[in-house]
C-alpha cells in the first residue's frame, strides 16, 4: 500500500486511492465543483489542483492517484493563487444574484469564495447571457447563467439513472446545460439534481422561495416511503413561522449511507414530506356514540371509551373473536408493543401484518422498491416470531366481512391504499367495535367506532427494518401535532388501564426490550445502531463465513 | 532540393492510383512487409521521425507503447484534423498524393499490428476527403486494401471520419471522443490513448504528414533519413508560410532549417520590402518570435530552447505595419470560439480576454488591463485538461511581454482625451506613428 504525506501529515492508503480521497480519510478537505463521491471522475472544474512534489505542475486531486512516497501540499501560495484563480474565472459570467438565489446559504460558490477566494474583482467586461428560470422537469428549475458546468448533473443522469436527459451545449464561455431535444427531466431521481448541484443553477421548484435555508434545523431520519428505508435529513422550519407556507417541514434531503441508498433518494420519498402536515392528517380522537354519530372528543374521553367497549366485547365475546392488524408502516418498537399487548397481555390470537400488494409500489435497480412498506421485514419478525401460519390481512378482513370478528383493532397507516375500500367498507360494517389509531383520515377513521390519531414517524422516535435486514434509527424532527400522541404512549396508557404488560414509552428502552426478547434484534441497541443502523442478517452471515 | 511528400505535387491526377503508382507509391510495401513488425518501429525510432502534428513525440516511441499483452483489437487513428491557423500542410497530402498516405498508414499498421485504420479529416476540408475516400476505393479494389494486403496475410480496412468543424478535435483524445460519435471534449491522462484510445482499445494518433514519412524511412533507411535532419529531429517536413511575406506556400524543406533562411530566401522576403516584425514560428499556439529571434533552426528542441516551439509549422509573418493588438485580437478571439468549454480556465480565461483586447481596442483601455492580461493567461497555463489552455495562453504572454509599448498605447488612447482618433483608420497603422 502507498504510503504518501499530505501536508506532512503521513497516511497509508490502498493503491488506486486518489489524493482527494486519502485527504477524507485524513480529515483535509479539498475544495471541488465536479468531484462527487458517487458519480465518475470529471477532473473539469480544476477547483482542487494541489501541489504534488516532483510533478511539473499542480495536479487535480480528484484524478491524480498515490503513488508510494507521494508528498502532496494543499496549502502552499501556488495552491491558493489557483483555487482563488479558478474562483475567478468561475465567477467571472457568474450573476452573482445570491441575494435572490435560492442556493444562497449552500452555495460552493459562496463558500468558496469566503474561503478560498477573497480577490477584488478585476472584471470589467459584460457577462454572458443564458437561459433564467428555465423550468426543465416537475420538480427541477434550471438557472444557466449560474451553472458553473461542473457536469454533476449530466453525470448523474447517464451513469446513475442512464435517463440522459441533460447535456452541455454549445461550446467555449457560450457552454450550456441544456435538456436534450427539449426532454423533460422527469426521472424518478430527478430531485437529487439539485442535490448534486453545487451552486443555484438546479434548485428543487418544490422548495423554492419557501424558506431560507440557514434558518433551517436538521434531523436525521429514515425515509418511510418503501422498503428501501433511504437514510434521509428532515429539514424544518421552527425559527421563521412566517416562512415555509406556515409549516415546520421544509424538505428531505438525503444522507449519505452505503449500505442503503448511497447519496440518492427518490422523488417519491423526497416529496413525501408532504404528507406529514397534509390537511389529511387525523388529529383529534373521536368517538361514535350510541347513537352512531361521531364526536371529536378528548384523550381521556377516547381512552375511557376504549377501555369500556373493549373490555365489554371481549367479555360478551371472547378473545378468539378480536382481531389486530398491524401494518408494517408502524415501527420495530410500536409493532413490539403491540404484540406484548394484544397478544402477549390480551391474548388476541389473531395479529396480521401481512397486507396485499400496494398496485402504486414501483421497483428498479437502483434504490425504489415495490413493497412500499417501511418495516415489512421487521414486522414479519416481530409479530410472525410466534406464530406457525402467516396471518394475512386479507385473510381477517374475510373473517370479518362473515362475521366471525366482533372486535377489530386497525393500527399504522397504509391500509387502505391496498384494499379495495368497498371491500373493507363491508368488511368493518360486520365488526361491532373497530378501534382505529391512525395518523391520517381515511374511511377507516371515518368507519371506525374509535378513532385515535398516531402521530408519524417524523415526530417519534424509533427503529425501522429495511428489506435487507438493515435495522435503521429516526428521530424526531418535530413535535407531535395538536392532539396526535406516539402510537408508544397511546398502547402504554391502554395497557395502564388494564393492568396489562407494560411496555416502556421511551423507544429506546422498548428496543432494549425487543432485542432481548426477539432473536433477529439481538444484541442490538440504540446506541449500537447508531446512525447508519446495523444489518444482523450480515453480521451472521459474515461469522459463518469466518 | 530534395522533397519527399511533395514530390508528386504538380503532377496531374497524382491522387489516381495509377499516376501514383507510376511515381512510386506503394513501391516501398513489400520492404516493409520483408521486416518484422518491432524491426520496422525500431528503424522509426532510429530515423528520428518526430510527431508533426504539433508536439513533436517519437512517432516510433509512440508505437512502441502499445501493450504488447492486450487482447482487444488496436487502433490507428489518422489526424487529418489540421486546424492550427497558419497550417495547411496536411491538406496538401490528402489532395495531391492520398496513396502516400495510405502507403504510411499501410506500414504503420503493420508495425503495430493493427487491422483497422480511422482516417479522422477536418470537416471543411471537402476536397481532400473526396481525393482520400476515392484513393482508399481504388486501393482496395486493387488488392492494396482489404483481407490480403498486396497479397500478404495481413488484413487492412480504413475508414474516414469527417469532424464537424472543431477545432479542439485536433487534439487527440477529443478526436476520439468525437470518432466514438460523442461531444468532443479532450479525456483525462493517463490513460493515454496507446493504452486506452478508441473504444477503450489500444490506439496510436498520428498526423497524416508523420505517417506520410515513414514509406520514405523504409525507403531510404533510418540512418539517411535521420541525416537530412538535425540533431534527434529527423528528415524534412512541411513549412506553412503564411502572412506578410512575398511568397506564401507551404515549403518542405530539411529540419533545422534557419527561420530567417525560410523567410528570406524561401519565401522571398516581406512583403513590399518593409521591415519584419514578429513571426509566430509554428501555428498561433506558438509564441512569437521577435526579428532579433530568428536565427533559430526550425526544429522542435531548438525552439523549444527559446522558449518558443515548431508545433505544426505554421510560419505567420508580420511586417512593421501590423498593429500587434489587433493580431493578439484575432487570435485571442480564435481561442475564445475553439475552447471545447469543458474545464474552467480555459472557457472563461479565452472568452475574459478576448473581452479586454476587444475593449482595449474599441478605445476602452483601463490602467492595469495589460498585467490582468498576463495574470489571466498564467492562470489558464498549466491548469487545463488539455493543452489548448497553453496554447491560447501563451501567444498571449508571448504578444504582450514582447510589444507591451503598443498595448500601453492602445490603453492610453482609451483614456479620455479631447479628440478620439477614428479607430479604422488606426488599422495597420504603427503603432509608433500615433
Amino acid at each position: 500500500m502507498p504510503k504518501i504525506t499530505i501536508d506532512d501529515r503521513p497516511i497509508e492508503v490502498a493503491s488506486g486511492t486518489t489524493i482527494i480521497q486519502a485527504a477524507d480519510t485524513l480529515g483535509l478537505f479539498i475544495p471541488h465543483y465536479c468531484y462527487h463521491p458517487g458519480l465518475p471522475v470529471a477532473g473539469s472544474c480544476r477547483m482542487c489542483l494541489v501541489e504534488v512534489e516532483k510533478a511539473p505542475k499542480l495536479q487535480i486531486a480528484c484524478y491524480t492517484f498515490v503513488t508510494d512516497v507521494m508528498v502532496v501540499r494543499t496549502t502552499t501560495p501556488q495552491v491558493a493563487t489557483a483555487r482563488a484563480a479558478i474562483l475567478e474565472f468561475l465567477l467571472a459570467n457568474h450573476p452573482l444574484d445570491c441575494p435572490v438565489c435560492d442556493q444562497a446559504g449552500e452555495c460552493k460558490l459562496q463558500e468558496f469564495y469566503m474561503q478560498f477566494g477573497r480577490y477584488d474583482s478585476t472584471l470589467l467586461e459584460d457577462k454572458t447571457k443564458k437561459h433564467k428560470q428555465l423550468p426543465v422537469g416537475p420538480h427541477i428549475m434550471l438557472d444557466s447563467e449560474r451553472c458553473i458546468l461542473c457536469s454533476r448533473c449530466t453525470r448523474f443522469v447517464d451513469d446513475i439513472t442512464h435517463t440522459h436527459e441533460l447535456g452541455i451545449f454549445n461550446r467555449g464561455v457560450h457552454s450550456e446545460l441544456l435538456p436534450v431535444d427539449g426532454a423533460a427531466v422527469d426521472n424518478a431521481y430527478s430531485g437529487c439534481l439539485a442535490d448534486v448541484c453545487p451552486v443555484g443553477a438546479l434548485t428543487d421548484r418544490d422548495f423554492r422561495f419557501k424558506v431560507r435555508v440557514w434558518y433551517l434545523d436538521k434531523t436525521d431520519s429514515v425515509c418511510h416511503g418503501c422498503a428501501r428505508g433511504c437514510n434521509i435529513e428532515i429539514h424544518t422550519n421552527r425559527r421563521r413561522n412566517h416562512h415555509n407556507d406556515g409549516k415546520l417541514i421544509a424538505r428531505y434531503k438525503p444522507r449519505f449511507n452505503a449500505q442503503v441508498n448511497g447519496y440518492w433518494m427518490c422523488d417519491a420519498g423526497r416529496y413525501s414530506y408532504k404528507q406529514i402536515e397534509s390537511p389529511d392528517r387525523f388529529l383529534q380522537p373521536r368517538v361514535r356514540g350510541a347513537d352512531g354519530r361521531v364526536q371529536v372528543c378528548d384523550w381521556s374521553t377516547a381512552l375511557a371509551a376504549v377501555d369500556e367497549s373493549v373490555t365489554r366485547a371481549i367479555a360478551a365475546h371472547g378473545v378468539s373473536s378480536a382481531a389486530v392488524i398491524a401494518t408494517p408502516d408502524l415501527s420495530n418498537e410500536e409493532l413490539w408493543a403491540v404484540r406484548r399487548l394484544c397478544r402477549d397481555g390480551m391474548k388476541i390470537p389473531t395479529v396480521a401484518c401481512r397486507c396485499p400488494a400496494d398496485p402504486r409500489g414501483v421497483e428498479d435497480n437502483l434504490l425504489r422498491k415495490a413493497d412500499t412498506f417501511p418495516n415489512s421485514f421487521g414486522a414479519q419478525r416481530i409479530l410472525e416470531a410466534t406464530t406457525e401460519s402467516e396471518l394475512t390481512v386479507a385473510s381477517v378482513l374475510q373473517a370479518a366481512a362473515s362475521g366471525r370478528i366482533r372486535l377489530l383493532f386497525v393500527l399504522g397507516g397504509g391500509l387502505t391504499e391496498r384494499v379495495d375500500p368497498a371491500h373493507l367498507q363491508q368488511a368493518l360494517a360486520q365488526v361491532d367495535l373497530v378501534v382505529a389509531i391512525q395518523s391520517h383520515h381515511s374511511i377507516l377513521t371515518d368507519l371506525a367506532t374509535m378513532a385515535l390519531p398516531a402521530s408519524t414517524y417524523a415526530e417519534t422516535e424509533g427503529t425501522i427494518t429495511n428489506f435487507t435486514g438493515q435495522v435503521q434509527r429516526y428521530w424526531p424532527a418535530i413535535p407531535p401535532l395538536e392532539e396526535s400522541k406516539p402510537l408508544l404512549d397511546i398502547l402504554a396508557q391502554l395497557a395502564n388501564r388494564w393492568e396489562l404488560p407494560f411496555t416502556p414509552r421511551e423507544p429506546e428502552l422498548c428496543f432494549a426490550e425487543l432485542a432481548g426478547q426477539v432473536e433477529y434484534f439481538a444484541g442490538l441497541s440504540y446506541r449500537v445502531l447508531g446512525w447508519e443502523g446495523v444489518n444482523p442478517s450480515q453480521r451472521t452471515t459474515s461469522k459463518s463465513t469466518a | 532540393m530534395l522533397k519527399l511528400v511533395t514530390k508528386n505535387v504538380g503532377i496531374e491526377n497524382s491522387h489516381t492510383l495509377s499516376v501514383a503508382r507510376s511515381h512510386g507509391a506503394y513501391s516501398r510495401l513489400e520492404a516493409a512487409f520483408a521486416m518484422t513488425p518491432e524491426a520496422l518501429t525500431a528503424e522509426v525510432i532510429k530515423s528520428n521521425l518526430r510527431g508533426l502534428g504539433g508536439a513533436g513525440f517519437p512517432a516510433g516511441r509512440k508505437w512502441s507503447f502499445l501493450p504488447k499483452d492486450s487482447p482487444k483489437p488496436r487502433y490507428l487513428v489518422v489526424n487529418g484534423d489540421e486546424g492550427e491557423p497558419g497550417t495547411c500542410k496536411d491538406k496538401i497530402i490528402m489532395i495531391h498524393d492520398p496513396h502516400l498516405l495510405i502507403e504510411g498508414i499501410i506500414i504503420t499498421c503493420w508495425a503495430i499490428q493493427s487491422h483497422k485504420a480511422f482516417i479522422y479529416i477536418r470537416g471543411e476540408y471537402d476536397l481532400p476527403v473526396e481525393h482520400v475516400e476515392q484513393a482508399i476505393v481504388e486501393a482496395k479494389a486493387a488488392g492494396i486494401l482489404g483481407e490480403t494486403v498486396m497479397g500478404h496475410d495481413f488484413a487492412l480496412d480504413i475508414v474516414v471520419h469527417r469532424g464537424a468543424g472543431a477545432y479542439i478535435c485536433g487534439e487527440e483524445t477529443a478526436l476520439l471522443e468525437s470518432l466514438e460519435g460523442k461531444r468532443g471534449w479532450p479525456r483525462l491522462k493517463p490513460p493515454f490513448p496507446a493504452v486506452e484510445g478508441y473504444m477503450r482499445c489500444p490506439t496510436v494518433v498520428n498526423n497524416v504528414e508523420t505517417l506520410s514519412y515513414v514509406p520514405y524511412v523504409v525507403e531510404m533507411g533510418a540512418q539517411p533519413f535521420a541525416d537530412l535532419g538535425s540533431e534527434r529531429n529527423g528528415g524534412l517536413r512541411m513549412y506553412s508560410i503564411s502572412g506578410r511575406v512575398n511568397r506564401p506556400g507551404v515549403y518542405e524543406l530539411p529540419m533545422g532549417t534557419p527561420l530567417r533562411e525560410m523567410i528570406y530566401d524561401h519565401a522571398q522576403g516581406v512583403t513590399g520590402g518593409r521591415a519584419l516584425k514578429a513571426v509566430i514560428p509554428g501555428g498561433s499556439s506558438a509564441p512569437i518570435l521577435t526579428p532579433d529571434e530568428i536565427d533559430v533552426p526550425m526544429d522542435f528542441d531548438s525552439l523549444a530552447k527559446r522558449g518558443t516551439m515548431l508545433g505544426s509549422a505554421g510560419v505567420i509573418v508580420f511586417d512593421e505595419t501590423v498593429s500587434m493588438v489587433e493580431a493578439l485580437k484575432v487570435i485571442i478571439r480564435f481561442y475564445a470560439h475553439e475552447s471545447c468549454g469543458q474545464c474552467t480556465p480555459c472557457r472563461e480565461g479565452t472568452a475574459w480576454l478576448e473581452k479586454i483586447v476587444e475593449r482595449i481596442l474599441d478605445l476602452g483601455g483601463r490602467p492595469g488591463d495589460v498585467d490582468n492580461m498576463l495574470r489571466i493567461s498564467r492562470n489558464i497555463m498549466g491548469n487545463t485538461i488539455c493543452p489548448f489552455g497553453d496554447g491560447a495562453a501563451l501567444p498571449v504572454v508571448s504578444c504582450v511581454t514582447k510589444f507591451r509599448p503598443e498595448f500601453e498605447a492602445w490603453v492610453r488612447r482609451g483614456q479620455p482625451v479631447t479628440t478620439l482618433p477614428v479607430r479604422e483608420a488606426h488599422i495597420g497603422e504603427p503603432v509608433a506613428a500615433v
